[in-house]
C-alpha cells in the first residue's frame, strides 16, 4: 500500500508553448506515513495530487498506485482505479448537495456495485471516527465548514483506500479547527495504513507530518517546515 | 439511481416545474388524439367499413383527383369491371346527402344505396324499406317499423344498425334504383389486373384507405390535427432536452466530482438518463389518466372523441421515446466532463 512517482513531468498548454507544471518530480509514499507537500500558489501542488491520482496523464514518468502501473490503463481503468485504491479529499469539500452525510459515503459503494447492508454500518463507522456520527442524516448545506471537511474525509476513505491525497485541507479552516483536522489525517494514516499526500499552506501543520517535500516552479525538493 | 433518486427529491420544485409541462403535454396531445380520431371516424367510418377491398371512382379530368363529390359511375362501368378476371365483386354505391324526415324531426343524412343482395347493403334493405344507422335513427326519433321521408320519398325503416357515418352525417341505407351510382366497390383477388380494369372500365380504383381522402373535408381536417400533434411530440421533445441541458450544466460540478471520484461514465449516464425517464413515465402517465378522464366525461356529449388505448397510450408512449431522446442528446454531455475540474479551489 504504497505511491511512488518515478521522475514525472507534466505540462499544460500555455498560449504558443507548453508551461511546465511539474519537472520530473519524484516521490515515494510507504504505506501508514503522512508526507506533506508545501510551497508557494502555483507551484504545482495541486498537479502533483491530480497526477497521483490518476486525473491527469503526465508527459513522462511513472505513477504507481499500490504497485499498480497508472500509466498503461485507459481512462475506464482509471475511473476504476480511483474507486478502488484511490482517496481524494478535495480542497472544497465537493460534497453533492442532494445527499445526506451518510449518503456522501454509501454512494462510493455503489460507485463499485457493492451495496450491502454492511455498507450503511462503514458509513455509520468512518462518520463516528470523524467524529460526525450524530449529524449523519444532515445533508451539506445543514453542516458547518468544518464538518462539511470532515464529511469529505470519511467519504475518501469509505472504500478502504491504499492512497490518500488531500489538497489544502484546511484553508477553509480556522487555525485550531486545521489542526484537528490534521490530528485526524494522522490518527486515520496509522490506523488505515495509508499513503497519505497533504497538501498544505500551512508550514505550521507541515511539521506533524511525517516528511514533508517542498515545491518551487514545479520541482519538488525535500524540505523542513 | 443512487444520486439521480435523491436529486429528484431534493430540488423538487423544479422537477415538479418539468412534471408539470410533461402531464399538460399529454394531456393535449391526448385531446387532440382522440378528437382526430372522433372526427375521422365520424367523417370515414362508413367508407373504412365497407366490405371491399377497392373502389373505382370515374376517372377524373386531366390533373385533378379523385373525389366522392365529383364521381359518377354508369352499369356499363360495373359490368366492365365484373368481366375483369381476378374480380369477385363489383357492386354499385350511390351516395348522397340528402334530408330526412319523420314527423316533425328532421335530419341531415346521407344515403348509401346499394343493390339489397349485394352484400354492401346491411340485411333488410330493399325497395321502400331502409336500414337507418343508430344515429339518424336517434336523431329521427324512430325504430323499426316507423316510416321515414328521404328527401322526396317516403320509406319504412327494416332496421336500425350500426355507426356508419360519412362526412359528419349519420348514414342511412337504401336500395339502389336506376343505372348511375358514385363508385363502384371492388372485391379482388390476386390475380386481378386493376391497371387493365381502370382502362376497360374508363375508372380508377384506390384501396379504400387511399379513397377515403376522396371525403372533401376528410384530408384537410385530419390532416391539420395530425399536423398539430405532430408539432405537439417535436415540442415536448425539445423542451424535455433543453430542461435537461440546463440541468445537465446545472450539475456538471457535481459530475465532475463524480469522475473524480471514481465514476465511470455509462454509470453517470444511466443515472441521469434513468432520471430523465422517471420524469417521464411518471409525468406521462398522469397526464394520459386525465386525458383518459377528459375522455370519459367529453363522450357523454355531442364532441366525437374517441377513448381508447390507441389515443390515449400510444401518443402517451410516442412522448416518453421523444422525451427520452431529446434527453439523452442533453445528457450526453457528460461524456466531456473533465473530472481534473474538481481538483483545486476553481468551483
Ligand atoms: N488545467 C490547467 N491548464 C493550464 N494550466 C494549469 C492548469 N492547472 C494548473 N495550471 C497551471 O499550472 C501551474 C501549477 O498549478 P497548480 O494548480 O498545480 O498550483 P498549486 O501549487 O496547487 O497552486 P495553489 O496553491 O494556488 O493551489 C500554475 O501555473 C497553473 O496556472
Ligand atoms: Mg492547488
Amino acid at each position: 500500500m504504497t505511491l511512488l512517482i518515478d521522475e514525472v513531468t507534466l505540462t499544460y498548454p500555455d498560449g504558443d508553448g507548453r508551461l511546465t507544471a511539474l519537472d520530473a518530480v519524484g516521490l515515494h509514499v510507504p504505506a501508514g506515513s503522512l508526507t506533506a507537500v508545501v510551497g508557494p500558489s502555483g507551484s504545482g501542488k495541486s498537479s502533483l495530487l491530480a497526477v497521483a491520482g490518476t486525473l491527469v496523464r503526465p508527459d513522462r514518468g511513472r505513477v504507481f498506485v499500490d504497485g499498480v502501473d497508472a500509466g498503461g490503463l485507459d481512462r475506464t481503468a482509471r475511473a476504476a482505479l480511483r474507486r478502488e485504491r484511490i482517496g481524494i479529499v478535495f480542497q472544497q469539500p465537493n460534497l453533492l448537495p442532494s445527499l445526506t452525510a451518510a449518503e456522501q459515503l454509501e454512494v462510493m459503494a455503489h460507485l463499485t456495485g457493492r451495496m450491502s447492508p454492511s455498507v450503511r454500518r462503514r458509513a455509520q463507522d468512518l462518520l463516528d471516527a470523524v467524529g460526525l456520527a450524530a449529524l449523519a442524516r444532515r445533508r451539506p448545506r445543514e453542516l458547518s465548514g468544518g464538518q462539511r471537511q470532515r464529511v469529505n474525509i470519511a467519504r475518501a476513505l469509505m472504500n478502504d483506500p491504499a492512497v490518500l491525497l488531500v489538497d489544502e485541507p484546511t484553508s477553509a479552516l480556522d487555525r485550531e479547527r486545521g489542526a484537528e483536522v490534521i490530528d485526524l489525517l494522522l490518527a486515520l494514516t496509522r490506523e488505515r495504513r495509508v499513503a497519505t499526500v497533504v497538501v498544505t499552506h500551512d508550514t505550521g501543520h507541515a511539521g506533524r507530518a511525517d516528511r514533508v517535500g517542498a515545491m518551487r516552479d514545479g520541482r519538488l525538493t525535500a524540505g523542513t517546515a | 439511481m443512487f444520486v439521480a433518486w435523491r436529486d429528484l427529491r431534493f430540488a423538487k420544485g423544479r422537477f415538479a416545474l418539468m412534471g408539470t409541462v410533461v402531464v399538460l403535454m399529454t394531456l393535449l396531445v391526448g385531446l387532440v388524439s382522440g378528437l382526430a380520431e372522433g372526427l375521422a371516424r365520424e367523417n370515414v367510418s362508413a367508407v373504412a367499413g365497407l366490405p371491399a377491398d377497392r373502389l373505382a371512382f370515374a376517372a377524373p379530368p386531366d390533373g385533378r383527383a379523385v373525389s366522392f363529390a365529383d364521381s359518377k359511375v354508369s352499369r356499363e362501368q360495373w359490368e366492365a369491371w365484373e368481366r375483369q378476371p381476378g374480380v369477385t365483386g363489383a357492386q354499385p354505391l350511390a351516395i348522397r346527402t340528402l334530408r330526412a324526415a319523420a314527423g316533425d324531426r328532421t335530419a341531415s343524412v346521407t344515403a348509401f344505396a346499394a343493390e339489397p343482395d349485394s352484400g354492401l347493403a346491411p340485411r333488410g334493405v330493399g325497395p321502400g324499406r331502409v336500414v337507418l344507422s343508430a344515429k339518424a335513427a336517434e336523431e329521427l326519433g324512430v325504430g323499426a317499423g316507423d316510416a321515414v321521408r328521404l328527401g322526396e320519398r317516403e320509406a319504412a325503416v327494416a332496421a336500425v344498425a350500426g355507426e356508419a357515418s360519412y362526412s359528419h352525417t349519420p348514414v342511412v341505407w337504401t336500395a339502389l334504383d336506376g343505372d348511375d351510382a358514385t363508385v363502384i366497390a371492388l372485391r379482388t383477388g390476386s390475380g386481378a389486373d386493376l391497371a387493365a380494369g381502370d382502362e376497360a372500365a374508363g375508372t380508377t380504383a384506390l384501396s379504400v384507405d387511399d379513397a377515403l381522402t376522396a371525403i372533401g373535408s376528410y384530408q384537410a381536417e385530419n390532416g391539420s390535427l395530425q399536423l398539430m400533434r405532430g408539432f405537439l411530440f417535436v415540442i415536448s421533445a425539445l423542451v424535455t432536452g433543453a430542461f435537461f441541458t440546463v440541468w445537465t450544466i446545472q450539475r456538471s460540478a457535481d459530475v465532475a466530482v463524480l469522475k473524480a471520484l471514481g465514476a465511470s461514465t455509462p454509470y453517470l449516464l444511466r443515472d441521469a438518463l434513468g432520471q430523465a425517464v422517471a420524469l417521464l413515465v411518471g409525468g406521462t402517465l398522469a397526464g394520459a389518466a386525465l386525458a383518459a378522464g377528459a375522455g370519459v366525461l367529453i363522450s357523454g356529449t355531442d364532441v366525437p372523441f374517441v377513448l381508447d388505448a390507441a389515443t390515449v397510450l400510444l401518443p402517451a408512449g410516442v412522448l416518453i421515446a421523444l422525451g427520452a431522446c431529446g434527453a439523452a442528446l442533453a445528457i450526453r454531455r457528460i461524456t466531456a466532463v473533465d473530472p481534473l475540474t474538481a481538483l483545486g479551489s476553481a468551483r
